[in-house]
């Protein structure tokens, strides 16, 4: 068969017993109300791209992440400040999972001073390289190749440090993949590949454009060990990156995770859907990480609706606030437009 | 001062450059036990071990890609493109992203690495080992591009590209690997974007880089016994281009002819003419200027249609004697 049917694992779905599996994973309730929180945080930052575009507050495009907060979170509560991450173009969720500020995020995305590349980049570019975060890609697949050298840096260097690239299932098809997959087993570097697979790149639907999915069969072509996981719980996903980055931290050499998940905005403003029906979106939402994770809280009495209303007001006024400081922040200078091509 | 091979004078900055900064390492194919294929890294694995002389699957994508991350994080590394031809394998790491990191992230990002890369004809390697692809390099606000013609301009420049913030595409011409000159053991530097004039004369400037500086010096020689007097100038970077003394030779001189093996269509000549159209020594030039460039032809293979297909000394001298001799 040319692709398994893409279905990862949904058994734990049920698993009422979430505060033990948290215990396991070395989460408390805090970490576990945090989570929750930051993956509320991302749905609203993610609505409100929407709608700033909507109301024709943004000049360029952007790629919203909504629907795959399980990824993000359950990846991030796991990395480590040291640890380099390399972003793909949808990557808002990321970022905040990562720690970033949604104050500079915001106002990058609308193209401002204060932004965190001073209104350079956009959505697609946003980057703090003094946090070790070197930046979203507009290039689909363009920090696969990054990564085997910042791989070998950290070996060079001797740091329990790994590098974390993220890209979804539309990059796993580029070449480069397989170049950056054999340099970094044949010298065993920290490299940690994140595949969000989130069944279309653009338009195309992964099984149409794949010789075979899952992804993971072809680290496993190069040796290294991959996992195909159900990407919206992101319990799962926590435990599964914990275990990845711990075999590339200890030297074990790369790693590959694929995960499955879904995005509910298209592609980019320009998508009107016509590759994908309502009702495939519609049983995606009937999966939502956020919503499952929201259930398991509820049951092991984690959370309530109160709380839960507590925190999306908020996760409201942080997002709220970010766009206050975005909209008051002064637009970057045109007689600066040449600085910053040379170091 | 001893005379060493311009092959030579780049494996001494290397070199040395390895010793200074530990950041500094070299990453490349075949560059370990096999030296390299036109053996610029003869021995330094000996020194340097495996670790700093990275020897990679045939991957130039990754190679150049490996480069930038690694450069983003604080490594100083030195990529090896075999032949210049391959570095449009990996023109997506080094244009999308190395050449425009800093700039997309708001001036906080840097990308010191060094791509070295043999380039041109005379090899009888044929049409895709062969190239001269320095004007696509050129045209990329992030990179700069060097060309040395000498071992005193290699070993100087590779110094201060090793040293250099930036991307850097390092253009060494495979003809002259084995040419002499003299190279201080002192270390020394030269700046980039600075332009060297390779001989004075008053009656015509020459901008030639690369191999083709030679060949123009042959053929100053030459039109030096009929009474033509040359001026050669050695762009040495190629961007930044130093418009300045290009533009103050012609104000000089009054005549400009730019060479390069390069193809002629949108070739780099089209940037100095341009350049020097728009500064004052416009107004000095007594003939229109010209440039002599390679045939838009791929490189041939068969000896005579390869010469045929570059610039010689006699094309250069040919077209010196008609610039000099045109009257308005």
């Amino acid at each position: 068969m040319r692709s398994e049917n893409l279905n990862a694992n949904y058994d734990n779905e049920k698993t009422e017993d979430v505060l033990k599996k948290a215990d396991v994973l070395g989460l408390s309730k805090e970490d576990l109300i945090d989570m929750y929180k930051t993956m509320i945080q991302i749905r609203l930052f993610e609505e409100m791209a929407d709608k700033l575009y909507a109301l024709g507050k943004v000049h360029g495009t952007m790629h919203l992440s909504a629907g795959q907060e399980g990824v993000a979170v359950g990846t991030g509560t796991v990395m480590q400040k040291v640890d380099y991450l390399l972003n793909h173009h949808r990557g808002h969720g990321h970022f905040i999972a990562s720690g970033a500020d949604v104050n500079k995020m915001m106002a990058e995305f609308l193209g401002k001073e204060t932004g965190y590349c001073k209104g350079r980049g956009g959505s697609m570019h946003i980057a703090d390289v003094e946090a070790n975060n070197l930046g979203a890609n507009g290039i689909v697949g363009g920090g696969i190749h990054l990564a085997a050298g910042v791989g070998l840096a950290i070996k060079m260097m001797k740091e329990p440090r790994v590098v974390l690239v993220i890209f979804g299932d539309g990059a796993a098809n580029q070449g480069i993949l397989h170049e950056s997959f054999n340099m970094s087993a044949i010298w065993d570097l920290p490299v940690v590949y994140l595949c969000e697979n989130n069944h279309y790149g653009m338009s195309a639907d992964v099984t149409r454009v794949s010789s075979k999915v899952p992804f993971k069969g072809r680290a496993e072509a190069h040796g290294i060990p991959g996992y195909f996981i159900d990407g919206n719980d992101v319990l799962a996903v926590h435990e599964t990156m914990k275990e990845a980055v711990e075999h590339a931290r200890s030297g074990k050499g790369p790693v590959f995770v694929e995960t499955e998940t879904y995005r509910y905005f298209g592609h980019s403003k320009s998508d009107r859907n016509l590759y994908r029906t309502k009702e495939e979106i519609q049983a995606w939402k009937e999966k939502d990480p956020i919503g499952r994770f929201e259930t398991l809280l509820i049951e092991a009495k984690v959370l309530n609706d109160k709380a839960i209303k507590e925190i999306y007001q908020e996760m409201s006024q942080v997002i709220d606030e970010a766009v206050a400081f975005a909209e008051n922040s002064p637009e970057p200078d045109p007689s600066e437009v040449t600085e910053w091509v040379y170091a | 001062m001893p005379e060493i091979t311009y092959r030579e004078a780049i494996k001494n900055a290397m070199v040395e450059e390895m010793r200074r900064d530990e950041r500094v390492f070299l990453i490349g194919e075949d560059i370990g036990t096999y030296g390299g294929a036109f053996g610029v890294s003869a021995g330094m694995l000996e020194e340097f071990g495996p670790e700093r002389i990275v020897e990679t699957p045939i991957s130039e994508d990754a190679i150049i890609g490996a480069a930038a991350g690694a450069a983003m994080v604080g490594m100083r590394p030195i990529a090896e493109m075999m032949f210049m031809d391959f570095i449009l394998l990996a023109l997506e790491p080094l244009v999308n992203q190395a050449a425009k990191a800093r700039y997309m992230f708001g001036g906080k990002a840097t990308v010191p690495m060094v791509v070295r890369m043999p380039g041109g004809s005379g090899t009888g390697a044929a049409a895709q080992h062969s190239q001269s692809l320095e004007t696509i390099l050129m045209h990329i606000p992030g990179i700069k591009v060097v060309a040395p013609s000498t071992p005193y301009d290699a070993k100087g420049l590779l110094v201060s590209s090793i040293r250099d913030a930036n991307p850097i595409c390092f253009v060494e011409h495979k003809l002259l690997y084995k040419t002499k000159g003299e190279v201080p053991d002192e270390e020394y530097s030269i700046p980039l974007g600075v332009a060297d004039i390779k001989r004075e004369g008053t009656d015509i400037t020459v901008v030639a880089s690369g191999i083709m500086v030679h060949k123009s010096l042959e053929a100053a020689e030459t039109l030096a016994e009929e009474g033509i007097s040359v001026e050669v100038v050695d762009p040495r970077t190629l961007r930044p281009l130093d418009v300045d003394t290009i533009s103050k030779s012609v104000k000089k001189t009054g005549r400009l002819l730019v060479v390069h093996e390069a193809v002629k269509t949108a070739g780099w000549a089209g940037e100095v003419m341009a350049s020097v159209s728009e500064t004052p020594a416009w107004d000095y030039l007594d003939a229109p200027m010209r440039r002599l460039a390679g045939k838009d032809v791929p490189i041939p293979y068969n000896r005579e249609l390869e010469l045929a297909a570059v610039p010689q000394v006699e094309d250069i001298v040919e077209e010196i004697r008609a610039i000099v001799q045109y009257r308005y």
